[in-house]
Protein backbone atom coordinates (compact mmCIF):
# COMPACT_ATOMS: atom_id res chain seq x y z
CA UNK A 1 0.00 0.00 0.00
CA UNK A 2 2.98 2.62 0.87
CA UNK A 3 4.61 1.76 -2.14
CA UNK A 4 1.67 2.21 -4.14
CA UNK A 5 0.70 5.31 -3.01
CA UNK A 6 4.42 6.53 -3.31
CA UNK A 7 4.25 5.65 -6.86
CA UNK A 8 1.34 7.58 -7.37
CA UNK A 9 3.13 10.46 -5.37
CA UNK A 10 6.16 10.18 -7.62
CA UNK A 11 3.81 10.83 -10.67
CA UNK A 12 2.39 13.43 -9.74
CA UNK A 13 5.80 14.87 -9.73
CA UNK A 14 6.61 13.89 -12.55
CA UNK A 15 2.99 15.13 -14.47
CA UNK A 16 3.57 18.68 -12.87
CA UNK A 17 6.94 19.15 -13.78
CA UNK A 18 6.10 18.03 -17.47
CA UNK A 19 2.73 20.21 -16.86
CA UNK A 20 5.02 23.12 -15.47
CA UNK A 21 7.62 22.46 -18.53
CA UNK A 22 4.78 22.88 -20.94
CA UNK A 23 3.41 26.40 -19.16
CA UNK A 24 7.10 27.58 -19.49
CA UNK A 25 7.64 26.58 -23.05
CA UNK A 26 7.12 29.80 -25.12
CA UNK A 27 9.57 31.33 -22.80
CA UNK A 28 12.39 28.71 -24.50
CA UNK A 29 11.07 30.36 -28.09
CA UNK A 30 11.68 34.01 -26.55
CA UNK A 31 15.05 32.87 -25.57
CA UNK A 32 16.84 30.96 -27.96
CA UNK A 33 17.61 33.85 -30.30
CA UNK A 34 18.36 36.35 -27.62
CA UNK A 35 20.54 33.51 -26.31
CA UNK A 36 22.17 33.02 -29.23
CA UNK A 37 22.80 36.30 -30.45
CA UNK A 38 24.12 36.83 -26.62
CA UNK A 39 26.71 33.81 -27.55
CA UNK A 40 28.15 35.72 -30.03
CA UNK A 41 28.61 38.99 -28.58
CA UNK A 42 29.89 37.35 -25.75
CA UNK A 43 31.95 35.98 -27.70
CA UNK A 44 33.27 38.46 -29.75
CA UNK A 45 33.70 40.48 -26.43
CA UNK A 46 36.42 37.99 -26.08
CA UNK A 47 35.03 35.86 -23.14
CA UNK A 48 36.09 32.01 -23.59
CA UNK A 49 32.80 29.27 -24.48
CA UNK A 50 33.15 28.19 -20.84
CA UNK A 51 33.05 31.93 -19.24
CA UNK A 52 29.99 32.99 -21.57
CA UNK A 53 27.66 29.72 -21.03
CA UNK A 54 29.44 29.82 -17.31
CA UNK A 55 27.91 33.74 -16.77
CA UNK A 56 24.30 32.21 -18.59
CA UNK A 57 24.46 29.37 -15.57
CA UNK A 58 25.63 32.10 -12.85
CA UNK A 59 23.28 34.90 -13.59
CA UNK A 60 20.63 33.59 -15.87
CA UNK A 61 18.94 37.53 -16.99
CA UNK A 62 19.63 38.04 -20.20
CA UNK A 63 19.29 42.09 -20.13
CA UNK A 64 22.15 41.88 -17.28
CA UNK A 65 24.32 39.42 -19.11
CA UNK A 66 24.07 41.72 -21.98
CA UNK A 67 25.15 44.69 -20.44
CA UNK A 68 28.22 42.70 -18.69
CA UNK A 69 29.81 41.53 -21.96
CA UNK A 70 28.92 44.95 -23.69
CA UNK A 71 30.71 46.51 -20.60
CA UNK A 72 33.87 44.43 -20.89
CA UNK A 73 34.32 45.14 -24.56
CA UNK A 74 34.16 48.78 -24.05
CA UNK A 75 36.88 47.97 -20.81
CA UNK A 76 34.54 48.86 -18.06
CA UNK A 77 35.70 48.09 -14.73
CA UNK A 78 34.59 44.93 -12.96
CA UNK A 79 33.28 46.76 -10.12
CA UNK A 80 31.18 49.38 -12.62
CA UNK A 81 29.33 46.08 -14.04
CA UNK A 82 28.58 44.42 -10.94
CA UNK A 83 26.79 47.65 -9.58
CA UNK A 84 25.10 48.10 -13.02
CA UNK A 85 24.07 44.79 -13.13
CA UNK A 86 22.58 45.01 -9.94
CA UNK A 87 20.59 48.21 -10.42
CA UNK A 88 19.11 46.58 -13.90
CA UNK A 89 18.21 42.95 -11.66
CA UNK A 90 16.94 44.52 -8.82
CA UNK A 91 13.04 44.14 -10.34
CA UNK A 92 13.21 40.63 -9.27
CA UNK A 93 13.46 41.60 -5.92
CA UNK A 94 9.65 42.84 -6.19
CA UNK A 95 9.12 39.97 -8.39
CA UNK A 96 10.30 37.43 -6.06
CA UNK A 97 8.40 39.39 -2.67
CA UNK A 98 5.28 38.95 -4.92
CA UNK A 99 6.39 35.39 -5.59
CA UNK A 100 7.29 33.88 -2.22
CA UNK A 101 3.81 35.36 -1.01
CA UNK A 102 1.82 33.20 -3.91
CA UNK A 103 4.01 30.53 -2.36
CA UNK A 104 3.40 30.72 1.26
CA UNK A 105 2.17 28.03 2.22
CA UNK A 106 5.48 25.77 0.93
CA UNK A 107 8.23 24.97 3.11
CA UNK A 108 11.26 27.87 2.94
CA UNK A 109 13.50 24.60 1.13
CA UNK A 110 10.75 24.86 -1.79
CA UNK A 111 10.48 28.19 -1.86
CA UNK A 112 14.31 29.08 -1.93
CA UNK A 113 15.59 27.18 -4.70
CA UNK A 114 12.78 28.44 -7.11
CA UNK A 115 13.27 32.23 -6.54
CA UNK A 116 16.64 31.72 -7.18
CA UNK A 117 15.58 31.30 -11.31
CA UNK A 118 12.97 34.09 -11.02
CA UNK A 119 13.35 36.17 -14.50
CA UNK A 120 10.83 38.62 -16.15
CA UNK A 121 9.11 35.86 -17.90
CA UNK A 122 9.64 32.74 -15.11
CA UNK A 123 8.14 35.17 -12.76
CA UNK A 124 5.00 36.17 -15.37
CA UNK A 125 4.64 32.91 -16.43
CA UNK A 126 4.48 31.87 -12.80
CA UNK A 127 2.73 34.34 -11.03
CA UNK A 128 0.00 34.13 -13.94
CA UNK A 129 -0.55 30.76 -13.18
CA UNK A 130 -1.18 31.20 -9.54
CA UNK A 131 -4.03 28.02 -8.99
CA UNK A 132 -0.72 25.65 -8.98
CA UNK A 133 0.66 27.30 -5.55
CA UNK A 134 -2.31 25.85 -4.13
CA UNK A 135 -1.16 22.20 -4.94
CA UNK A 136 1.02 20.08 -3.01
CA UNK A 137 3.27 19.70 -6.01
CA UNK A 138 3.46 23.31 -7.02
CA UNK A 139 7.27 22.68 -6.42
CA UNK A 140 7.61 20.74 -9.60
CA UNK A 141 5.29 22.71 -11.61
CA UNK A 142 7.10 26.04 -11.19
CA UNK A 143 10.29 24.04 -11.24
CA UNK A 144 9.36 23.16 -15.09
CA UNK A 145 8.54 26.31 -15.55
CA UNK A 146 11.91 27.83 -14.47
CA UNK A 147 13.84 24.49 -16.33
CA UNK A 148 12.39 25.25 -19.64
CA UNK A 149 13.68 28.73 -19.59
CA UNK A 150 17.02 27.69 -18.17
CA UNK A 151 17.87 24.82 -20.23
CA UNK A 152 16.83 26.88 -23.25
CA UNK A 153 19.00 30.29 -22.16
CA UNK A 154 22.35 28.04 -21.01
CA UNK A 155 22.10 25.97 -24.23
CA UNK A 156 21.28 28.90 -26.63
CA UNK A 157 24.03 30.95 -25.18
CA UNK A 158 26.38 28.20 -25.85
CA UNK A 159 24.78 27.40 -29.07
CA UNK A 160 25.46 31.07 -29.76
CA UNK A 161 29.16 31.01 -29.17
CA UNK A 162 30.06 28.04 -30.68
CA UNK A 163 28.13 28.04 -33.81
CA UNK A 164 28.00 32.14 -34.24
CA UNK A 165 24.08 33.24 -34.95
CA UNK A 166 22.77 30.71 -37.14
CA UNK A 167 20.06 32.15 -37.53
CA UNK A 168 18.95 34.55 -40.54
CA UNK A 169 19.15 38.12 -39.14
CA UNK A 170 15.39 38.81 -40.62
CA UNK A 171 14.24 35.91 -38.04
CA UNK A 172 15.87 36.58 -35.13
CA UNK A 173 14.62 40.55 -35.09
CA UNK A 174 11.19 39.79 -35.51
CA UNK A 175 11.56 37.02 -32.99
CA UNK A 176 12.26 40.10 -30.57
CA UNK A 177 8.28 39.96 -30.21
CA UNK A 178 8.08 36.99 -28.70
CA UNK A 179 8.59 37.92 -25.41
CA UNK A 180 6.41 40.78 -25.50
CA UNK A 181 3.61 38.68 -27.29
CA UNK A 182 4.05 35.78 -24.37
CA UNK A 183 3.11 38.92 -22.02
CA UNK A 184 0.17 40.10 -23.51
CA UNK A 185 -0.71 36.55 -23.96
CA UNK A 186 -0.65 36.42 -20.20
CA UNK A 187 -2.03 40.10 -19.39
CA UNK A 188 -4.98 39.71 -21.94
CA UNK A 189 -7.23 36.62 -20.22
CA UNK A 190 -6.87 38.96 -16.60
CA UNK A 191 -7.88 41.73 -18.33
CA UNK A 192 -10.63 40.56 -19.71
CA UNK A 193 -12.19 39.28 -16.75
CA UNK A 194 -11.20 42.73 -14.27
CA UNK A 195 -11.38 45.60 -15.02
CA UNK A 196 -8.86 46.54 -12.19
CA UNK A 197 -5.77 44.68 -13.93
CA UNK A 198 -6.25 47.43 -16.73
CA UNK A 199 -5.84 50.01 -14.71
CA UNK A 200 -2.95 48.33 -12.90
CA UNK A 201 -1.26 47.15 -15.99
CA UNK A 202 -1.71 50.51 -17.50
CA UNK A 203 -1.06 52.77 -14.76
CA UNK A 204 2.32 50.50 -14.88
CA UNK A 205 3.05 51.19 -18.45
CA UNK A 206 2.50 55.14 -18.14
CA UNK A 207 4.93 55.13 -14.95
CA UNK A 208 7.41 53.67 -16.84
CA UNK A 209 7.30 55.08 -19.74
CA UNK A 210 7.22 58.74 -18.01
CA UNK A 211 10.41 57.87 -15.84
CA UNK A 212 12.39 56.10 -18.34
CA UNK A 213 11.57 59.81 -20.74
CA UNK A 214 13.12 61.84 -17.48
CA UNK A 215 16.08 60.07 -17.79
CA UNK A 216 15.80 57.19 -15.38
CA UNK A 217 17.74 53.83 -16.34
CA UNK A 218 15.17 51.18 -17.97
CA UNK A 219 15.94 49.21 -14.03
CA UNK A 220 14.80 51.79 -11.87
CA UNK A 221 12.20 52.83 -14.05
CA UNK A 222 10.44 48.56 -13.95
CA UNK A 223 11.27 48.65 -10.56
CA UNK A 224 9.36 52.28 -10.03
CA UNK A 225 6.58 51.24 -12.61
CA UNK A 226 6.02 47.67 -10.82
CA UNK A 227 5.84 48.91 -7.20
CA UNK A 228 3.61 52.21 -8.04
CA UNK A 229 1.53 50.41 -10.56
CA UNK A 230 0.75 47.90 -8.29
CA UNK A 231 0.05 50.04 -5.10
CA UNK A 232 -3.34 51.07 -7.22
CA UNK A 233 -4.15 47.38 -6.88
CA UNK A 234 -4.09 47.95 -2.68
CA UNK A 235 -7.53 50.17 -3.52
CA UNK A 236 -8.77 47.99 -6.82
CA UNK A 237 -8.43 44.23 -5.86
CA UNK A 238 -10.41 42.60 -3.71
CA UNK A 239 -8.76 40.60 -0.72
CA UNK A 240 -7.64 37.11 -1.06
CA UNK A 241 -10.02 35.25 0.29
CA UNK A 242 -12.91 36.89 -1.76
CA UNK A 243 -11.03 35.90 -4.97
CA UNK A 244 -10.19 32.62 -3.86
CA UNK A 245 -14.19 31.93 -3.81
CA UNK B 1 39.86 38.17 -13.83
CA UNK B 2 36.30 37.32 -15.84
CA UNK B 3 35.35 34.71 -13.13
CA UNK B 4 35.49 36.73 -10.51
CA UNK B 5 33.49 39.35 -12.34
CA UNK B 6 30.73 36.92 -13.31
CA UNK B 7 30.73 35.03 -9.53
CA UNK B 8 30.01 39.17 -8.59
CA UNK B 9 26.95 39.30 -11.45
CA UNK B 10 25.71 36.38 -9.96
CA UNK B 11 25.88 37.04 -6.65
CA UNK B 12 24.02 41.09 -7.00
CA UNK B 13 21.51 39.35 -8.82
CA UNK B 14 20.20 36.13 -7.08
CA UNK B 15 20.87 38.06 -3.32
CA UNK B 16 17.62 40.03 -4.43
CA UNK B 17 16.24 37.01 -5.92
CA UNK B 18 16.42 35.16 -2.49
CA UNK B 19 16.06 37.63 0.21
CA UNK B 20 12.31 37.86 -0.44
CA UNK B 21 12.36 34.18 0.89
CA UNK B 22 13.74 35.34 4.27
CA UNK B 23 11.63 38.61 4.85
CA UNK B 24 8.41 37.58 4.06
CA UNK B 25 8.97 34.99 6.59
CA UNK B 26 9.37 37.52 9.53
CA UNK B 27 7.32 39.76 8.26
CA UNK B 28 2.93 39.22 8.73
CA UNK B 29 1.77 41.47 6.21
CA UNK B 30 -1.37 43.18 6.45
CA UNK B 31 -4.14 42.38 3.77
CA UNK B 32 -3.43 45.86 1.93
CA UNK B 33 -0.11 44.11 1.48
CA UNK B 34 -1.18 41.04 0.10
CA UNK B 35 -3.69 42.73 -2.01
CA UNK B 36 -0.24 45.29 -3.07
CA UNK B 37 1.70 41.96 -3.78
CA UNK B 38 -0.99 40.26 -6.01
CA UNK B 39 -0.91 43.34 -8.31
CA UNK B 40 2.82 43.15 -8.53
CA UNK B 41 2.57 40.30 -11.81
CA UNK B 42 0.01 42.88 -13.63
CA UNK B 43 1.81 45.87 -12.86
CA UNK B 44 5.35 43.82 -13.70
CA UNK B 45 3.55 42.96 -17.04
CA UNK B 46 2.47 46.43 -17.84
CA UNK B 47 6.09 47.69 -17.01
CA UNK B 48 7.72 44.85 -19.01
CA UNK B 49 5.69 45.36 -22.66
CA UNK B 50 5.58 49.45 -22.75
CA UNK B 51 7.91 51.00 -23.73
CA UNK B 52 9.51 48.22 -24.60
CA UNK B 53 7.58 46.91 -27.34
CA UNK B 54 8.11 50.15 -29.24
CA UNK B 55 12.14 49.25 -29.70
CA UNK B 56 11.96 45.33 -31.01
CA UNK B 57 12.73 46.30 -34.22
CA UNK B 58 15.47 49.25 -34.02
CA UNK B 59 13.99 52.94 -35.43
CA UNK B 60 10.20 50.67 -36.55
CA UNK B 61 8.45 51.45 -33.77
CA UNK B 62 5.50 50.39 -36.00
CA UNK B 63 6.55 46.76 -36.35
CA UNK B 64 6.70 46.27 -32.75
CA UNK B 65 3.07 48.21 -32.28
CA UNK B 66 1.88 46.09 -35.18
CA UNK B 67 2.83 43.00 -33.74
CA UNK B 68 1.60 43.85 -30.09
CA UNK B 69 -1.76 44.40 -31.37
CA UNK B 70 -1.58 40.89 -33.16
CA UNK B 71 -1.21 39.61 -30.03
CA UNK B 72 -3.65 41.42 -28.24
CA UNK B 73 -6.02 40.35 -30.90
CA UNK B 74 -5.18 36.43 -30.94
CA UNK B 75 -5.01 36.46 -26.84
CA UNK B 76 -8.45 38.42 -27.30
CA UNK B 77 -9.74 35.43 -29.09
CA UNK B 78 -8.30 32.88 -26.59
CA UNK B 79 -4.93 31.58 -28.89
CA UNK B 80 -2.81 29.61 -26.47
CA UNK B 81 -0.27 31.61 -25.62
CA UNK B 82 2.25 29.65 -28.51
CA UNK B 83 -0.23 30.38 -31.28
CA UNK B 84 -0.48 34.80 -30.02
CA UNK B 85 3.78 34.16 -30.17
CA UNK B 86 3.55 32.86 -33.78
CA UNK B 87 0.90 35.31 -34.97
CA UNK B 88 3.07 38.15 -33.66
CA UNK B 89 6.20 36.96 -34.88
CA UNK B 90 4.46 36.24 -38.20
CA UNK B 91 3.52 39.57 -38.37
CA UNK B 92 6.42 41.53 -37.62
CA UNK B 93 8.43 39.40 -39.84
CA UNK B 94 6.02 40.77 -42.73
CA UNK B 95 5.70 44.78 -41.44
CA UNK B 96 9.88 45.04 -41.03
CA UNK B 97 10.78 43.71 -44.40
CA UNK B 98 7.58 44.88 -46.82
Amino acid sequence: MAEVSERITISGRGKMFRKGFVAGSPIIFGYIPIALTYGVLAYQSGLTLFELTFMSAAVFAGAAQFLGVSMVAAGVSAVEIIIAVFVLNFRHFVMSLSFVNQMKAHAKKRKLPLTLFLTDETFAISSIHKKEAKEPHAFWFYGGVMMAAYSAWVLGSLAGGLLGNVMPKALSDSMGIALYAMFIGLLVPSLKTSIAVGGIAGAAMIINSTAQWAGLTAGWSIVIGTILGGLLGVFLLPDEEEEEE
Amino acid sequence: MILWMILGMSVVTLVPRFAPVFIMDRLELPPWGRRWLAAIPYAALGALIIPGIFTVIDGKPWAGMAGGAAAVLAAWLRAPIMVTVLIAIITVLLISHL
